[in-house]
Parts: structure tokens; C-alpha cells; sequence
């Protein structure tokens, strides 16, 4: 059934709360706990307002002081207006502040540019000590905020809006471990959040109809990042695509491409939202196909990739250089 | 039709209930929208860009013209409603708000003719207001700069850093005005962050006060052209206003602040804010 990955998230943060008393729940005014949701986690859940980067000075100081808070924002105003307090105040200081980050990727859709966070992934990712972690679906959101209690130091969860599709047949994540949804030793699919983990599954089956068998990753977790699984996965293989809802630059392509080159160097091919602010008007799933997010784009990618090898009648081109 | 012809036949109140009803429409689009905020700061709208900016909307770049920013960015489709009636862009295309293929955003973007800059971040409209105020300071033009504020948005430190700024620049030709609806998006603002008293706060900011009621287009214009009310020190006109004005059924609720309308509470606004328009 679909869920959205923020409501999964307040009502398993709602249950630990009644069992770790020191964990908090600090909002700024989201909506996101109704008058009753708040009532419930009694004076665990403060909301502080419409101040992002007080939110955060907050949050550290609490946690400075032996507290676990939660804080509630969305992704655009914690990664681009709250950054500094986070970087200063939360990471230096290794705290461990739990930043759930709704509205990630394309999911404030018509909101607009001001909304929608293409950006946070790269951001989050490269400070220290973060731990940076994007639930495919709602079952995922629970484990990882389950995890999330014992985890030391900084932790920032990209989550969506509205209710999204659960992905079929995947376990429980562990914080830190990639998971391999499906394996095959032609091409390696890495994507992570709803829409593109669902489409790397979807484009596998059409690949493999084809004759083409991938290893399909879904990349929860980009810090500390699962370097380990993608090199194995991607050892046999001749092209890694990767596909999520982030500006090209940074996010999870980066951080593959940027592990690959280093270790197993592999043609890696990014589909993102290309480099510019969105000037087109819809909803997620609209913005999700305007910028082809999609499985059909990921067949073609590796099709036209693929392709193109044989017609230049390069074979593997690792094999010259192994 | 200019806006000399338009307002001998029209009051400014006929012009807000015109807003408001292209509000309600919007908000029953499919993506709905910030109907509560919107309908709040409606005649605050009216009588800025019926009555006071000076904007010419054959020429909507012209170096001399006054600027408005919306930094309560959310209330967008009053200010896109407000726009179309004054003549910027067709009133038909108001129907598309939130639409793939339109060009109305869910907040305010610069493709939308008449808007400055896009707004829907809180906090950040006072800043880019002072920049607009010095700017034209420097460029030796006489045209003001208004910007407006919801009250829950004050609790963002950026439109204070920009308050302390527009005070020690002495920007007189920069107003601004407070949607104080009392209401943020999950409660009252009052309960949330106290902000009493706020026109004390404003005042020892080095800010030129002004409290009326947010929802008397005459007034509200009347004043608003006066300003700068104190040589050498910005403007802040505090507006009481309600949030969801004009339908009693969400009126002074927090809960009309992001609304999608069914078609059974479409028709319901709809008829509320015709019985409002033939009780005036
Ligand atoms: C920086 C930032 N934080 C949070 C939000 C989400 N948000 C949109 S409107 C709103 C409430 C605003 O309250 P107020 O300024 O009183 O507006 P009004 O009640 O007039 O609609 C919030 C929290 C935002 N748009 N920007």
C-alpha cells in the first residue's frame, strides 16, 4: 500500500518516544504532528516555529546536553537555510541530531524551486561525520528511524510528501549497507528514494526480456557509503547507471562515480534533473516524468550505452585494461 | 480598460471580491493551495496595486516603478490573482495555477509578469526589499519599495537581520506590512511564538508604526500612500486581518491555511462570499 515516507516517520517516532525518554521531537511549525500527534508525545515535542537555523542551535545544544532530538523541517530549508548551524553546531561537534527532512527531491512538485531540495544530497554528503540516508518506501523509514536511536553522532533522512509505492520484495535496510535488490552480471542499477529505486526494478525486468541481466542497487544510504557492494557489483560490469531525484551534480551519482573512479573504474552514467532550477509547473509524479525519471529512460540508457560499444566495435574496454 | 476607467466604475471592495472569488477557484484546482493567507492579505493587495504602487503593466520593467515583493511567498495565488485583475496577464490563465504546462507556480516566479522575484522561503523578502530601496536610492529615483510579511513569518531571524539594516540605512522609501492574521500554519501565532508587542517591537527597530484593520481597502490605501509617515525611517503598517476572510467556514482557522477544495466546499465558497458581497 502506499505510504507516505513522512507519516511513517512521525508515527514510529511517536512510539519510541514513549520508550526512550530521551529522545525530543522539535518541529518548526510543518504540520506534519496535528495537535493530537503532539498531545500524544507530551513534552518530548516542541515546536520552536518558523526558524531553521535557531531549529538546529537548538537541537545541538540539547543534544549537547545528553538529549536525542528529532527536528522537523523540510529538505530544502535544512540543507540551503539551516547549513551552517548544521555543518558548525551539529556535525563539528559530532552530536546527534536526527534532521528528518521532508519534501526531498522533486516532492514539492508545483511548490516550486523555494520547496523542492535537488541540492542535499551533495550538500549533506560531504560533512564529516553525517550520516545521510534516503528510505525507498515507508517500511524502510520505520527501520531506519528505529536504527536511528542507538547511531552515534549526526543523521539526516531525505523523506517525500505524498504517499508513494512500496518497493516489492525488499528487506529491512541497515544503516550503512547497500542493498542488493536483484543480481545480474551486465549492468549495475543504482537509484535511491521511491521513484527511481522503483524504477531500476522495473527497467532490470524490461532488460532482462532483453537478454540483459543488472544488478539492481538501491543506495539508501550515501554516507557512510557502501563502497564495498558497489565495486563487487560493478567488477563484472560494463556500464553503472545511476537514476535519482537530486541535481546531476553531488548526490548519488557522485558518490559513485567518485568510488568507482578510484577503485574500479567503470563507465557510470547519471540521470538526475539536469543542471538548472525547475521552471516546469506539476506535481511529483508529473516532474518525476517530465525530466524522465523513469524505467523506460533507464532501458534506453543502457540500450543507447550498450549499443554504441558494439557499433564502435570496442568490446569490454576493461578487459584491455585488466 | 485602464485603471483609471476600471476603478470609476469599481470600488476597491468590488475589486477584492473579484480576488477573492479567483482565489477560492484556485484552491480547488487539483494541487489546491494557501487559500487561509491568501484571502487574508487580499485587500491588502487590492489597495497596493489598485490605489497605490505605481507599476504600468504595458511596461512592467520600467526602471521607475515601484516594487512589491510577496515574502509571505505561500499566499501566491492572491498575488497572481491580483495581477491577472490588474491587467498583467489574462484572468483565464488564472485557471492553469498549479498545472502542468502553466506557468504559475505554487510560489511566486519571475516567469509570472509582474512579479519582482520569486518568494516562498520565509524570511527572505525584507533583505531583498532593502536591496531594492538602496538600489533606487543610488540610482536617485524616487519610487518606493513594499514588502509583505505574514506574522508567523516574523519568527524567521533574517527579517529582523533586515529590519536592523533598513533602520540604520534609513530607507523611508521601503514599506512594509505585517498580514497579522494571528495564525501561522499549525496554530496561533500567539501560542506558537508570542510576538506582543509587536508594534513596540517594530518601533525600537527604528521603524515607523502604523496598526489599522487589514480589511478596509481605503484605509489601507490611504496610509500606505502616505508613507513614509516619519522622515528617514522605514515604514510597517500592521494589518489585523483574518485568515480565510470571506468564508465563514474556515474564517480564524488554522486549518484554512493549505486548502484543496472539494466541489461540495467550492460551491460552499463560492455562495459565502456572494452573500458577503450582497450584504455590503
Ligand atoms: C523558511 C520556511 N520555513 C517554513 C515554511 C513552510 N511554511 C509555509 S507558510 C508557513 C506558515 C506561515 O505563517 P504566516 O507567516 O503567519 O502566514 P499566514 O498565516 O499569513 O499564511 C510555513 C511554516 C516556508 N515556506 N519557509
Amino acid at each position: 500500500m502506499s505510504r507516505a515516507t513522512r507519516e511513517a516517520y512521525r508515527d514510529s517516532v511517536l512510539v519510541l518516544l514513549g520508550r526512550h525518554p530521551e529522545l525530543m521531537c522539535l518541529d518548526s511549525d510543518t504540520g506534519l504532528f496535528s495537535a493530537d500527534h503532539a498531545a500524544a508525545a507530551g513534552d518530548q515535542y516542541l515546536n520552536l516555529g518558523i526558524a531553521e537555523q535557531n531549529l538546529m542551535g537548538v537541537a545541538a545544544g540539547m543534544a549537547a546536553c545528553g538529549r536525542v532530538p528529532f527536528v522537523n523541517t523540510m529538505a530544502a530549508f535544512a540543507a540551503s537555510r539551516a547549513l551552517e548551524a548544521i555543518k558548525i553546531d551539529i556535525a563539528y561537534n559530532r552530536l546527534p541530531v536526527r534532521i528528518m527532512a521532508t519534501h526531498g527531491g522533486l516532492a514539492a512538485g508545483h511548490l516550486g524551486p523555494t520547496h523542492q531540495a535537488l541540492e542535499d544530497l551533495a550538500v549533506m554528503r560531504v560533512l564529516p561525520g553525517m550520516t545521510v540516508v534516503v528510505p525507498a518506501d515507508a517500511a524502510a523509514t520505520e527501520a531506519i528511524v528505529e536504527q536511528s536511536v542507538t547511531l552515534p553522532g549526526p543523521l539526516y533522512v531525505r523523506l517525500g510528501r505524498k504517499p508513494t509505492p512500496p518497493i516489492p520484495a525488499a528487506p529491512p535496510p541497515v544503516i550503512g549497507k547497500a542493498q542488493t535488490l536483484r543480481t545480474g552480471g551486465d549492468v549495475v542499477l543504482v537509484g535511491c528514494g521511491p521513484y527511481p529505486v522503483l524504477a531500476c526494478v522495473a527497467a532490470a525486468q524490461v532488460l532482462a526480456e532483453q537478454g540483459i541481466e543488472a544488478t539492481v542497487l538501491n543506495m539508501h544510504t550515501l554516507r557512510p557509503f557502501d563502497a564495498e557492494t558497489l565495486i563487487a557489483a560493478a567488477r563484472p560490469a560494463t556500464l553503472v547507471v545511476t537514476i535519482e531525484e537530486h541535481w546531476r551534480a553531488g548526490g548519488l551519482g557522485g558518490a559513485v562515480a567518485e568510488a568507482l573512479a578510484e577503485a574500479a573504474p567503470t563507465r557510470v552514467l547519471r540521470l538526475g534533473v539536469p543542471d538548472k532550477f525547475v521552471d516546469e509547473v506539476g506535481n511529483q509524479e508529473h516532474l518525476v516524468a517530465h525530466y524522465d525519471l523513469t524505467a523506460e529512460r533507464v532501458v534506453r540508457a543502457v540500450r543507447t550505452a550498450l549499443d554504441t560499444t558494439a557499433r564502435s566495435g570496442k568490446t569490454d574496454w576493461k578487459e584491455h585494461h585488466s | 480598460m485602464t485603471i483609471t476607467q476600471l476603478l470609476e466604475r469599481d470600488t476597491l471592495n468590488d475589486v477584492a471580491a473579484r480576488i477573492r472569488s479567483h482565489v477560492v477557484d484556485m484552491c480547488a484546482g487539483p494541487e489546491g493551495g494557501h487559500l487561509g493567507g491568501a484571502l487574508s492579505c487580499v485587500d491588502v493587495l487590492t489597495a497596493l496595486y489598485f490605489s497605490v504602487l505605481n507599476v504600468d503593466t504595458h511596461w512592467p520593467d520600467d526602471p521607475d516603478r515601484d516594487r512589491f515583493l510577496l515574502s509571505k511567498g505561500h499566499a501566491a495565488v492572491a498575488l497572481y490573482a491580483t495581477l491577472a485583475e490588474r491587467g498583467f496577464f489574462p484572468v483565464d490563465e488564472l485557471a492553469g495555477f498549479g498545472r502542468a504546462g502553466s506557468r504559475l507556480m505554487g510560489h511566486p516566479v519571475r516567469a509570472v509578469p509582474g512579479v519582482e522575484l520569486p518568494t516562498g522561503s520565509l524570511g527572505h523578502g525584507l533583505a531583498l526589499g532593502c536591496g531594492f530601496a538602496l538600489a533606487n536610492r543610488y540610482a536617485g529615483r524616487a519610487s518606493r519599495t513594499f514588502v509583505l510579511l505574514g506574522d508567523g513569518e516574523l519568527q524567521e531571524g533574517s527579517v529582523w537581520e533586515a529590519a536592523i539594516a533598513a533602520a540604520s540605512q534609513r530607507l523611508d522609501r521601503l514599506v512594509a506590512v505585517v498580514d497579522r492574521n494571528g495564525l501561522q500554519l499549525t496554530g496561533p501565532t500567539d501560542a506558537i511564538a508570542p510576538m506582543e508587542p509587536l508594534a513596540e517591537r517594530w518601533r525600537s527597530f527604528g521603524w515607523a508604526v502604523r496598526e489599522v484593520d487589514g480589511h478596509d481597502p481605503e484605509l489601507l490605501a490611504d496610509l500606505l500612500d502616505a508613507a513614509p509617515w516619519e522622515p528617514g525611517k522605514p515604514s510597517v503598517l500592521i494589518a489585523r486581518t483574518v485568515k480565510g476572510q470571506g468564508l465563514p467556514f474556515l474564517a480564524g482557522r488554522a486549518s484554512s491555511h493549505y486548502v484543496t477544495l472539494s466541489p461540495r466546499n467550492h460551491a460552499r465558497a463560492i455562495s459565502a462570499l456572494r452573500d458577503a458581497e450582497s450584504l455590503r
